[in-house]
């Protein structure tokens, strides 16, 4: 539930407990992750602007993108930019990451080599360096929100970039070390599940209270990528997929929730799923020429056919019908009988079972033991 | 301009260079595998970019090919890379021969990360300003560079991402190839993974499903994920179409177009 997901990052903190932490994962399958977390960027700047959430500002680590990707993304979602200052920080680790530039600058082989770093984008010239990084993060989210009581919330558009440069453990105790702090507000960010291994993505999912995951809506069966016999699924997947969100309560209940999602000019577009996923159901029965399934129609028939037995015992008389036509009645009144019965059944409302035995040669059901004869 | 070529343009979102460059803009991944080459799209790119009616810049990383490779098969398609090189519009780096002055020995992972970003920012930094997203960075091809880095993928994709900031900094375009098949076994092929999450236009060429036919040489399919850096959630779009080599062209057609 993507709507849940951003309450919560809104809602931020609860007293004496760490910050709410969101981690974003997808794969090349659905590669869609980065569109999640735009939207979930999208959602908290305008929960900020409109004074509904508790942190007050965001420090948005940008690893992948570079910091004017962001300010035009959040001038095209209609958010005041000339506001930004307020309430945005961002370090740039993606122009200049490990100081190659700052080094040809040195040397005198280029000169002014980045733009120029405004108050609101700070350069980051050594990923590797995980404290540096955290402490950076930590005074631009004062520089927002003060020294006092205010929180801000953290946002890093890629932490597989960060696992890239840095081991996992560093990795963690950056991120945990941001839950922890008594100002932030909540955290969130984007992994690239396939890239690591399933230690590291545990890792980032113990360390986050919740989960969105991004997956495709259909797996190539033959588990070849790319392939272009999937030309058709691939296409599907990269503009729709399921959405499945793991929330972590504090008593330790977890809830799952699913939901799909599909992506449109103006945005990504989440929907409840479809009842007990009809589409797929359907495309799996193979087409034949006769039906596998009943209608609507036949379906209500059926439903409303008396099983034998089953009218017994509501007060009419029991009769047990053993298919013969007993030689005291009158033969033509059963079968007049009979001719009655089946007009009744063209009557739609009601169907009945009729049942009739091959031969009279037939002995009826008795209490005599069958193999009574047998000399063992 | 042939019409013919006009497919693989149309699906890259090129035109014929009457409209805005920036908005060509490309970070483009071409993906073959070893029973379809797919440098001829290499070889389009640059003769698209070094055409007369542009007046785009083209850095070429070479580690596969000598120059006189290039120039050969260029030269039959109409264009001539000496006259360009002379002219300052083809910069060949051989990375492979390149030596830095002073410094022989030098690690090819300092020599990416010195020798690019002088000469690229450097020589090429006033053209750049002046034709903002004309031009094309191209590196023939990645695994290749991955041997030459002593099999370190990461130091790779530090160095395609500075290749990507480039493209922002800029607006100019980043062409780089790799051969899928070679890590079609691995378990996690992180480096193919990483750059089709890099890339936003990637090109696949790949074998007919049925095999090799006498006058279809393959297929490509063009899955164009929108333009990079855009602000907008832009749609995916994809098409695939079979292609044929000949002697000094190439053409594009969609399957079963042809009798």
């Amino acid at each position: 539930m993507a709507e849940s997901i951003c309450r919560a990052l809104r809602d931020g903190a609860l007293e004496g407990e760490h910050a709410p932490a969101l981690t974003i994962k997808d794969s090349i399958a659905s590669p869609s992750g980065p569109i999640v977390f735009n939207h979930v960027l999208v959602q908290l700047s305008s929960n900020i602007l409109a004074l509904k959430s508790q942190s007050q500002g965001i420090v948005l680590v940008a690893l992948s993108r570079s910091p004017s990707f962001y300010v035009d993304l959040l001038k095209s979602r209609g958010i005041d930019v000339d506001s930004l200052h307020k309430w945005l920080r961002v370090l740039d680790c993606y122009t200049d990451p490990l100081g190659w530039k700052d080094r040809l600058v040195e040397c005198g082989s280029i000169t002014n080599p980045s733009p120029e770093a405004s108050n609101k984008v700070r350069l980051c010239k050594d990923v590797r360096n995980l404290d540096n990084l955290s402490s950076s993060i930590i005074e631009m989210g004062k520089e927002l929100v003060g020294q006092g009581k205010g929180r801000f919330s953290v946002a890093i558009d890629s932490a597989t970039d960060m696992l890239r440069h840095a081991s996992i453990s560093s990795v963690a105790a950056l991120l945990s070390s941001l839950r922890s702090h008594a100002q932030v507000s909540c955290a969130f960010w984007l992994l690239h599940s396939d890239l690591h291994e399933v230690r590291v993505t545990s890792v980032l999912e113990y360390l986050s209270s919740m989960l969105a995951n991004v997956e495709p809506m259909t797996q190539s069966t033959n588990g070849q990528r790319g392939n272009s016999e999937n030309f058709s699924l691939l296409e599907q997947n990269s503009k729709r997929g399921k959405f499945n969100v793991r929330m972590k309560r504090r008593n330790g209940r977890v809830r799952l929730m699913f939901e799909e999602f599909c992506i449109e000019q103006s945005g990504i577009k989440f929907t409840p799923v479809s009842s007990d996923g009809g589409i797929v159901t359907q495309s799996l029965v193979p087409k034949v020429q006769f039906n596998l399934q009943l209608s609507e129609k036949e379906r209500i028939e059926r439903a409303k056919v008396v099983l034998p037995f089953e009218h017994q015992g509501n007060g009419k008389s029991i009769e047990i019908y053993d298919g013969r036509r007993y030689l005291t009645e009158n033969k033509t009144e059963t079968i007049s009988n009979f001719d009655e019965k089946l007009q009744t059944n063209e009557d739609p409302g009601r169907g009945e079972i009729i049942y009739f035995r091959d031969s009279d040669d037939e002995r009826p059901d008795s209490d005599e033991d069958p193999d009574d004869d047998l000399d063992i | 301009m042939d019409r013919s070529l006009n497919l693989l343009d149309e699906a890259l979102g090129l035109d014929n260079g009457d409209s805005n460059p920036s908005e060509t803009r490309l970070l483009l991944l071409i993906e073959d595998c070893v029973e379809t080459s797919a440098y001829f799209v290499l070889h389009h790119l640059i003769k698209r970019s070094l055409s007369p009616h542009s007046s785009a810049l083209v850095v070429f990383v070479a580690f596969a090919q000598p120059f006189s490779h290039y120039d050969r098969i260029l030269r039959k398609m109409g264009c001539n890379l000496v006259v360009q090189r002379d002219n300052k519009r083809f910069l060949f780096l051989d990375m492979l021969t390149l030596e830095c002055p002073g410094e022989p020995q030098m690690e090819m992972v300092k020599k990416l990360a010195k020798v690019d970003f002088l000469i690229c920012m450097e020589k090429s930094r006033k053209l750049w300003r002046l034709e903002p997203g004309a031009s094309l960075v191209m590196i023939d091809d990645i695994s290749l560079m991955e041997v030459a880095a002593n099999g370190s993928s990461n130091h790779v994709l530090d160095f395609l991402h500075y290749c990507q900031t480039l493209t922002t900094e800029f607006g100019c375009s980043l062409v780089f190839l790799n051969h899928k098949d070679i890590y079609s076994s691995m378990e996690r092929p992180t480096l193919i993974l990483q750059m089709e999450y890099l890339a936003e236009v990637i090109i696949r060429a790949e074998p007919l499903a049925t095999g090799l036919a006498a006058d279809v040489h393959g297929q490509l399919t063009v899955m164009n994920k929108g333009i990079c850096d855009g602000p907008r959630t832009l749609q995916t779009k994809m098409c695939n179409f079979h292609f044929r080599i000949k002697e000094n062209c190439v053409e594009y057609f969609y399957p079963g177009s042809r009798t």
